[in-house]
């Protein structure tokens, strides 16, 4: 349908207002579409705020050890339940300095454990295995731990509780 | 009596029923289609079943991630017949991934996929990726660690993708990590997104039997030719062709029917999957692992070279994907008996030997660490230095006996090392402790040189 057809009269009237329906419906359609892929779409453009989340205090952990610490994520909907949870493998490196690692195998995500006799992180799934510092040792994952951003604040060690890492492909180990 | 004959009578020619169906339920098929035809029809009747026990299963089920688990325990504990509902539920959908399974293999042995039956196939490709798509969102939404930790499996494979994959992954979670959404997500995939689909092509997989007709038994050396296939079938169904209803029905009926007795057996002497602990992301003692049609694929990406595998975890299913929707187009004509097609017969075989070899890999699972392992046994320490006792006990605290056995205890992951010094020289065994190798931690930087000395001076005591 072009309008110079229409101008030519070579369409119908009933021709132009049988199109005319079809792209008003075509135009409706797309609109209640819109709201259906928001709802679909939301939570990756929903803002989470980067929040600290105090772990215990500074001197309640003791140089070398890696203890399990868990805290809740950054702003958790109301009927999270158990899910507003997470945690993270705390190591106390240093009197002033900790690192926090992701509990998540950079394999497919399985939940690691600290071995801590042998100072390893060893995951469940497929049996990955990584060092105290989170760096890769064996196994299938394609890279060391994650790490999350950890701070000291009044004495407090503070983890900014952060997005579940994900791998993606072509990640080589480092 | 004689009022209800006559409000049939009228019902049945207001709306057409009889007129409709009869001719549907009488149409001629194939004489030679007998036992190996039905197990597309028994898929059917297992989804029905789904269908309905799903129904009641939502009628309980409370979709949130804060309650999903608790509801779950409801129906399992206290709903009446809620753990056999829930038995009927989950047989029945392993019912539904075998029965796919079987007749995938037979429509492609017998390459009844070729013209003109070629959409048949492809609307079942896509049908066996929703049925895949059913299983996982299902065990997703029991909503205990397996069920929440699958979620953060499914999403870090889809994290592979290249470009978008961190979107597909959080698209998949809900958001950028578990939580309140992840399960709403789920479970609205998993009752109406896929359901809706799988209606829509379980439609069109029907209508398609009526429009083309069920494919007749294969003989060698008649092979398929396009341009007069139409009209040689409608020829020889004139000729040979007998009722579907109720020459080639009762088959479909009675297999039907089997397969749900044994799912109501199963259900009720076998029961549905225990639920394990909380959804607790926080929970590291959890040990996440599909459930048993989804194993072998775990076995997979435990047996991958690494070096691949982030590529084969994306690259893998879209290989098979395209090649699984092309095959009608490319094949589309010729012999159709597997007697001509030997290598329909060799392909067959090795995906069944390959998925079997890996199931039972998976169901072992020996490369994951066995995380309580028994302490070692006490003739271990018999008659040896206490040099080499202490490094029995080091064995144990320092992780070693997680992977390797030794006398019958400790896990799988590495070699078992009860007899290791027939196999290795001091040197190797120190060599290999603090270099490690692939699958091992280099141990060099853990132990003390005294530490190693009393762990190697261990495994010279096994012989």
């Amino acid at each position: 349908m072009n309008l110079k057809n229409v101008l030519e009269k070579k369409f119908s009237r009933r021709e132009f207002l049988i199109n005319f329906l079809f792209v008003f419906a075509a135009i409706t359609g797309l609109l209640i579409s819109i709201p259906v892929i928001g709802a679909l779409l939301a939570p990756l453009f929903r803002k989470v705020p980067k929040i600290w989340r105090s772990v215990g205090n500074v001197n309640d952990f003791k140089v070398g050890k890696t203890v399990l610490v868990r805290f809740k994520d950054s702003s958790p909907l109301p009927w999270s339940g158990l899910t507003a949870q997470t945690a993270s493998w705390l190591r106390k490196v240093s009197e002033d300095k900790f690192v926090a690692f992701s509990i998540n195998c950079s394999h497919l995500g399985c939940p690691v454990r600290w071995m801590e006799d042998a100072e390893i992180f060893l995951c469940p799934c497929h049996g990955g295995v990584y060092n105290k510092d989170g760096s890769y040792a064996a196994g299938p994952p394609p890279r060391g731990l994650s790490q999350y951003p950890v701070r000291i604040r009044n004495n407090k060690v503070e983890i900014q509780s952060s997005p579940v890492p994900i791998t993606n492909i072509g990640t080589m180990r480092s | 009596m004689k009022l209800l004959k006559k409000l049939w009578v009228w019902i049945d020619d207001r709306t057409g029923i009889t007129e409709y169906i009869k001719p549907l339920a009488t149409h001629l098929v194939p004489p030679g289609a007998k036992w190996n035809y039905v197990f597309g029809s028994a898929t059917l009747f297992a989804f029905i079943l789904q269908v309905i026990t799903g129904v009641a299963l939502a009628l309980m089920y409370q979709p949130t991630s804060q309650s999903a688990y608790d509801s779950l325990k409801y129906i399992t504990n206290q709903a009446p017949l809620g753990d056999i509902l829930r038995g009927i539920h989950y047989f029945g959908a392993s019912a539904m991934i075998i029965l796919v399974g079987i007749h995938m293999i037979r429509v492609y042995l017998m390459a009844a996929y070729k013209y003109p039956r070629e959409m048949s196939w492809i609307s079942g490709v896509i049908l066996l990726a929703l049925v895949i798509g059913m299983g996982f969102t299902g065990q997703l939404l029991r909503w205990d660690d397996q069920g929440m930790w699958s979620a953060v499996v499914g999403a870090e494979q889809a994290g592979r993708i290249p470009i978008i994959g961190t979107w597909v992954a959080r698209f998949i979670l809900a958001g950028q990590t578990l939580g309140g959404a992840t399960l709403s997500r789920f479970f609205a995939f998993h009752v109406f997104i896929i359901p809706a689909m799988l209606f829509g092509l379980i439609g069109l997989h029907l209508f398609l039997v009526i429009r083309n007709g069920i494919s007749e038994p294969p003989e060698p050396g008649r092979p398929v030719e396009p341009e007069k296939y139409r009209s040689w079938y409608e020829k020889m169904l004139e000729k040979k062709g007998v009722p579907f209803w109720p020459n080639a029905a009762w088959r479909d009926m009675s297999f039907g029917l089997a397969v749900a007795v044994i799912i109501l057996i199963l259900a009720v002497f076998v029961g549905p999957p225990k639920i394990g602990a909380p959804p607790d992301p926080a929970n590291i003692y959890s040990n996440p692992r599909p459930d048993w049609y989804l194993l072998w694929i775990f076995a997979l990406f435990a047996l991958m070279p690494r070096e691949i595998e982030s590529f084969a975890i994306f690259l893998g299913p879209l290989i098979v994907g395209i090649i699984l929707l092309f095959l009608p187009i490319v094949f589309n004509k010729g012999e159709r008996s597997p007697l001509r097609r030997p290598w329909s017969i060799i392909i067959v075989l090795f995906i069944i030997t390959m998925v079997a070899t890996l199931w039972t890999e998976g169901e072992k699972a020996p490369w994951s660490p066995n995380f309580n392992p028994k302490p070692l046994p006490s003739k271990v320490f018999e008659n040896i230095s206490l040099e080499a006792k202490l490094g029995a006990d080091l064995f144990y605290k320092k992780s070693c006996i997680n992977c390797h056995t030794i006398s019958g205890v400790g896990g799988h992951r590495g070699p078992e090392l009860t007899h290791i010094s027939n196999r290795l020289t001091e040197d190797q065994m120190t060599i290999m402790i603090v270099n490690g190798g692939k699958e091992m931690p280099a141990y060099g930087g853990i132990l003390s040189s005294k530490e190693l000395k009393e762990i190697v001076s261990f495994l010279k005591t096994r012989k």
